[in-house]
């Protein structure tokens, strides 16, 4: 095999792991953030706001990612715009981050969830007779417990992620795959490109997933 | 100080609480026992507002706790509580324990929390152990710091649900040498325990609870010479061979 | 912004004979469905072959699983699709080749690539489970049929797997939903399921919003549909006495 084209590209194909991991990272965050305000709503004793977000959570636990990356590249410009009332585009980007934001959040919940749930119910009982709120007795006492335990569960979930970033190839984004693509059929050598791509992004999820079984042990015994 | 009138509480179909009424004054120690399932940490938990009752109420130095007005953060804050299975928060260090619900809940400066933390951990005679984690001290010793962190808000009443029989024998007394020393000091305390040692040493009352009901509520001296229930009777003839 | 509200959209002619927008749904519904179903028998077996590897004795043979197992999980399954698509068919011997690339309808080559990939992508997932399954049974029940003098082979197959297999359940049931739903990869190489007409219909109607919900509502049907009834399979292939190992 010649690798001498896969240097040449390398520039291109930098880029595009550069947008993949600030999809990602962005991605992890919100997810994160917004699964965590779920699985609060799950738990929450109104009955409203739990079966609301519990249909979230199935709705987009029994829809394909794919869809809803192609269905907001449609329609997130739509409803930005009749939020904002101009005409400004917002780039593929976005609408991905977006997308994958709200799907990711509905995974990260349930694990979230299990989380709170494994923290025993004499710890928030502590809490409130130290006269903490609500807000206190989640944010002091609670997620700190429950996210060192989550943390192994959230990671796997992250690498789940990863490698699906790779889908927003549906709306021409480009990531490090598409990079790779176009990169390979640009020279005529998409075989090689193709196969280099999946090397590094086996490389990175078994390392990384290595990596989190050895936390998990660490944090089992 | 608290005063519980006609208090019921359901958990759907079943009765927990029937009918509770009693009181604790100012400075007196009131111990509460009675047979498991018998309801008395439920009712301990309705004087704080951690469990919701259905009928009667509950006043608190003046204060309703089933009024849907009142501010029951405020109001937990000044009632210290201790569990049985301690409750200290396993991610933050002991002083961080200590110094978690002063800071954020009475707005007190970090020093200051710290330092009256520090104070009450040399009071129950932990004060080396003040950078370590719950996980790393002995069940006693957690216990004793679960009372202090409860006395480091300035409590104008502490409640006490089992405090000790999550323990191993040999780490009872330490705890209960806390007690004591407390209710010495003026401290009004309700406490359900099965130690009759504490009970007859500082009560002032002993209340017994059987399937819901306060079902006799005397002086200790009476309550240990002639505990009027057959049922109390037979409990009080259990625990003590003990 | 302007849009035109229209939920009779579906019963709209595409202009293509008397064909109707919802005949290009229940077309790709045809596909999504075919695509799932294939892909799961591969993977049901392979995964099967698999998860009893895992847990024979020896080294070999459970080595070669685990990493079959790695390769396929770490790789995202859009690369393995590339691969099955653009790479595999070059290696063929030149007359497979041929058959493949020019006398095979387009849209059954990519069929073919699809399940083949889906297969042995899920075959991954559906191998753990497999394991974990067989590992959760009692060490004594391989040593009771070992006692009955009976052989490996038959071990697997008269005791330990069909006691797994009613473990699992809950977990297959998933992985046969993600097989679903990852189906829709193969509107990326061209094959016109039910993602793909979707957004056919959205670019020819421009009443995009109209047909990425019933997409939506066809899926979500779907899936809570399977999820009931895998529940009650479970229930009916429950053992009398025997309390679920595996999820709720
Ligand atoms: N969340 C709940 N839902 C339903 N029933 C409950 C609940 N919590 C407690 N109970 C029931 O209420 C009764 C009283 O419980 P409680 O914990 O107050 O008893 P206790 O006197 O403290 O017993 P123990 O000595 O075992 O701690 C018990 O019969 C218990 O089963
Ligand atoms: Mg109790």
């Amino acid at each position: 095999m010649d690798f001498s084209s896969l240097i040449t590209a390398m520039p291109g194909l930098l880029s595009g792991m550069m947008l993949t991991l600030k999809l990602l990272v962005l991605a992890i965050i919100g997810g994160v953030a917004l699964g965590t305000l779920l699985a609060l709503a799950r738990l929450s004793n109104n009955k409203l706001l739990s079966t609301l977000a519990g249909f979230y959570v199935n709705y987009f636990r029994s829809i394909p990612l794919l869809l809803v990356i192609t269905w907001f590249y449609f329609v997130v410009p739509f409803i930005i715009g009749w939020l904002t009332g101009t005409n400004e585009p917002i780039g593929a980007f976005y609408s991905c981050l977006v997308a994958f934001m709200m799907f990711e959040a509905a995974y990260y919940c349930e694990i979230v969830r299990a989380g709170i749930q494994s923290i025993s119910k004499g710890q928030v009982n502590a809490a409130y007779a130290l006269g903490m709120s609500y807000s206190q007795t989640m944010r002091l006492v609670i997620l700190p417990q429950a996210f060192r335990k989550m943390t192994p569960l959230l990671l796997q979930q992250s690498i789940i992620l990863f490698q699906d970033t790779s889908l927003v190839y549906a709306v021409g984004l480009m990531d490090f795959l598409n990079s790779a693509r176009s990169g390979g059929d640009i020279v005529g050598e998409l075989h090689q490109f193709l196969l280099f791509a999946g090397l590094v992004y086996f490389i990175i999820s078994f390392g990384a997933s290595t990596l989190v079984k050895r936390l998990q042990k660490r944090l089992t015994v | 100080m608290i005063s519980i009138k006609n208090v019921s509480k359901w958990y759907g179909d079943f009765k927990v609480l029937t009918d509770c009424t009693t009181e604790v004054q100012k400075g007196e120690v009131v111990v509460v026992c009675g047979p498991s399932g018998s309801g008395k940490s439920t009712l301990i938990k309705c004087v704080n507002g951690l469990e919701p009752f259905q009928s009667g109420d509950i006043i608190v130095d003046g204060i309703s706790v089933g009024s849907p007005k009142t501010d029951l953060p405020k109001l937990r804050s000044r009632v210290g509580m201790v569990f049985q299975h301690f409750e200290l928060f396993p991610h933050l260090s002991i002083t961080d324990n200590l110094a978690l619900a002063q800071i954020k809940v009475l707005g007190r400066k970090e020093d200051e929390a710290k330092k009256k933390g520090l104070a009450l951990l040399d009071r129950v005679g932990l004060s080396a152990h003040a950078a370590k984690f719950p996980g790393q001290l002995s069940g006693g010793q957690q216990q004793r710091v679960a009372i202090a962190r409860a006395l480091a808000m300035d409590p104008i009443a502490m409640l006490f649900d089992e405090p000790t029989s999550a323990l191993d024998p040999e780490m009872i007394n330490e705890v209960l040498d806390v007690m004591v020393q407390l209710a010495h000091e003026g401290m009004t305390m309700m406490c359900v325990t099965h130690e009759m040692g504490f009970a007859r040493k500082v009560a002032n009352r002993v209340i017994f609870m059987d399937q819901g009901a306060i079902v006799e509520d005397a002086n200790k001296d009476d309550f240990f010479g002639s505990p009027r229930s057959e049922r109390a009777q037979t409990f009080l003839s259990k625990i003590l061979q003990h | 912004m302007h849009y035109n509200w229209d939920w009779g959209v579906f019963f709209h002619s595409t202009g293509i004979g008397s064909e109707i927008y919802l005949d290009w749904f229940i077309k790709g519904l045809g596909w999504t469905i075919a695509l799932s179903l294939a892909g799961w028998v591969i993977a049901l077996l392979l995964g099967t072959v698999l998860g009893v590897m895992r847990t024979l004795p020896g080294k070999i043979l459970p080595k070669i699983a685990a990493v079959y197992v790695e390769i396929f999980r770490n790789i995202p399954l859009l690369v393995q699709l590339f691969v099955w698509y653009f790479i595999v068919p070059d290696l063929l011997p030149q007359g497979l080749q041929t058959w493949f690339k020019q006398d095979l309808n387009p849209a059954t080559s990519a069929f073919i690539s699809v399940v083949i990939c889906l297969g042995l992508f899920t075959a991954a997932r559906v191998c753990e489970q497999v394991r974990t399954g067989i590992q959760a049974l009692p060490k004594g029940q391989t040593n009771a049929a070992y006692a009955l003098g009976l052989r490996v082979p038959q071990i697997y197959k008269e005791v330990l797997l069909p006691q797994a297999f009613r473990i699992i359940i809950p977990p297959l049931t998933s992985e046969f939903l993600n097989i679903f739903k990852n189906s829709s990869v193969a509107s990326l190489i061209g094959l016109m399921e039910l993602l793909a007409q979707t957004k056919q219909t959205a670019e020819f109607t421009a009443n995009l919003f109209e047909a990425f919900t019933l997409a939506t509502i066809i899926y979500f049907v779907l899936n809570m549909g399977l999820m009931l009834f895998m529940r009650w399979v479970e229930k009916r292939v429950r053992v009398p006495g025997l309390i679920a190992l595996g999820g709720k």
